[in-house]
């Protein structure tokens, strides 16, 4: 479970922090049964979500409806898995929209990182606030003239397309990680590689490339499930029924085939849609944490 | 030669990044100018008529009330998410193992969709099956299932209900590693000059995380002015379009009816209103310029 304890923030400082709040038993107790409380009402409709997807269809349509399933059945996976094209498409088109949004990011922002970090140039703060301005620019609307241009190039309704809408998006935040990753490595290692007479390139691929791990990592984490997520743009991008992303694909199931909810099907893929999403925040908290905390407010 | 090629090296590897922010971010914003002053529709068109879109917008009441609508969902949800977002960060900040779960579980909704979310919650509030409507009877809240989304105000609560449980933890999250940058010696100091807990909130945690409580106050509002999916989702824009959002609202002239030049005038001027908070977020924000 501690692995769920996403790591110590500053453990020093907060150890002095609680000692100092000097904390008696009942307040303790106290604490103890807020946290509690907060943790249940928090999980709760995640619970409730998946109790319901594993529901028979007519209890999950039964009203009023049951909080513990009276029978159980995978039905409604079975059926969300059908649906249309079947699951497994939207699942594919969901995962290739974030694995090329993945390799853009990175295709772009580790050599930007490393030039902004690691060389003198002229200009430099301008062309890093130039970097930075898609977080000033709502993406949100600069979608029509990218689906007009995307339309003349065949991008629109292509994964390529949507994983460049999404690139937009998670660039900056790349950058500015991948910029401080390289800034932290220190000066020494970058001598001893040009005393060798290698060139930045191999340098790059050498040296920094390794001790920049924790960097790509996150990067690659926020890219994916961003991509994952993303809404908006899917939307309007992808207007064929089978290149729909998993998120668009929900809400056409929640429309229904004759405008009656399939409430179960509706659970089991709102489960589907969110576990990959959980599996990756409690297997690499710690990286997302500290990149979270590392962009947003920096 | 050499020495303006080794000034130029590191110019080489930003330049791809470069001319990707150029050509997907600038130069459509560019595009975004031209077209707001053209009547372009999905149709055909695409004659310049001069400022004619932003005339129509200033008199568009639909607009208007979708940016309105925008400021009261903004305006009612933040102090909500600052708030209660502060306070569990006081609950949770220590590194005690039952407040660093409870922190992480907290967080947990941040990491999934705003669309999966939103129909888990469409699911949770309806009048029928759902299970939200259930507790508040059982609890004796509500005599019977409410019908959540027919009446604005009422479908207003129920967004900002979902939003708050899928974002709180984002912002108790900076407010956690605020408190804890804090110097545990100043809160020594303040404990042996007699100061109880809530005085040394009010004194030393509160003045000291101010910054970070203006810049994460400023990263929701400029979501809240931006949302789209919850409105889609759960509520359609309905009753009677009283939900739209300015986004909402966007996306359904550009891409419903096909309004495109009128459509990017509309983005030119949502734009313009992101552009003060955005700003004021950069300037404020750690990294200036010139370091």
């Amino acid at each position: 479970m501690t692995a769920l304890a996403e790591g110590s923030l500053r453990p020093a400082t907060v150890e002095h922090v609680s000692r100092a709040a000097g904390e008696s038993r009942p307040i303790g107790y106290l604490v103890g049964a807020a946290c509690v409380a907060i943790s249940t009402i928090m999980l709760a409709p995640l619970v409730l979500s998946f109790l319901a997807s594993i529901k028979a269809p007519t209890e999950a349509r039964a009203s009023p409806p049951t909080y513990i399933p009276q029978s159980f059945s995978l039905e409604n996976y079975i059926k969300v898995f059908e649906y249309q094209a079947g699951m497994l498409t939207y699942i594919g088109n969901s995962l290739l929209v974030a694995t090329l949004t993945i390799i853009l990011c990175l295709a772009l922002a580790v050599p930007a990182g490393y030039g902004l970090a690691r060389f003198k140039m002229p200009f430099k703060e301008l062309w890093f606030i130039i970097l930075l301005a898609p977080l000033m620019i709502p993406y949100q609307a600069l979608l029509t003239p990218l689906y007009l241009t995307f339309s003349k190039m065949g991008l629109a309704n292509s994964h390529l397309g949507l994983a460049m809408v999404h690139t937009i998006l998670q660039l900056p935040f790349s950058i500015y990680l991948m910029r401080n990753a390289f800034e932290s490595i220190p000066r020494e290692l970058e001598e001893a590689a040009k005393v060798d007479g290698t060139n930045s390139w191999q340098t790059l691929r050498s040296i920094f490339l390794p001790l920049a791990v924790p960097g790509i990592v996150t990067v690659g984490l926020f890219a994916f499930i961003a991509s994952w997520n993303e809404f908006l743009s899917a939307l309007i991008f992808m207007n064929k029924e089978t290149s729909f992303t998993v998120p668009i694909m929900l809400v056409s199931v929640r429309s229904g085939d004759f405008g009656a909810v399939d409430w179960g099907a509706l659970q089991a893929g709102v489960i589907v849609s969110i576990l990959p999403c959980v599996i990756i925040y409690l297997l690499l908290q710690k990286y997302y944490v500290a990149g979270f905390l590392n962009g947003a407010v920096k | 030669m050499i020495r303006a090629l080794r000034k130029s090296e590191g110019f080489l590897y930003v330049l791809p990044a470069l001319a990707f922010v150029a050509a997907f971010v600038l130069w459509p914003l560019a595009q975004l100018g031209y077209l707001s002053l053209t009547d372009t529709s999905l149709l055909g068109g695409g004659e310049f008529i001069g400022f004619e879109n932003y005339i129509k917008a200033f008199e568009d009441k639909s607009f208007w009330r979708a940016l309105q609508f925008t400021l009261k969902y903004t305006v009612f949800i933040t102090p909500l998410l600052m708030g209660l977002g502060f306070a569990l960060a006081l609950l949770t900040a220590p590194n005690r193992p039952v407040r660093q779960i409870t922190r992480a579980i907290i967080f947990l909704p941040v990491v999934i969709g705003i669309g999966s979310s939103s129909l888990l919650w469409f699911w949770l509030f309806d009048q029928q099956v759902g299970l939200f409507n259930r507790i508040l009877v059982d609890i004796g809240i509500l005599a019977e299932p409410a019908v959540w989304f027919t009446k604005a105000d009422m479908a207003l609560l129920a967004v900002t209900i979902s939003i708050t449980w899928k974002v709180i933890g984002f912002g108790m999250l900076l407010f956690v590693a605020g408190i804890q940058s804090i110097n545990g010696e100043i809160g020594e100091a303040a404990l042996i000059d007699g100061g109880n807990y809530w005085q040394r909130v009010w004194y030393i945690i509160l003045p000291l995380s101010l910054r970070v409580i203006l810049l994460t106050t400023l990263i929701s509002v400029i979501g809240s002015m931006l949302a789209f999916e919850q409105f889609y989702i759960m509520t359609g824009g309905n009753p009677r379009g009283q939900t739209f959002t300015s986004v909402y609202w966007i996306y359904q002239n550009s891409f419903i009816s096909f309004k495109l030049g009128y459509g990017a005038a509309l983005s030119i001027i949502l734009t313009l209103i992101i552009l003060v908070f955005s700003s004021l977020q950069v300037i404020l924000s750690n990294r200036s310029p010139s370091q």
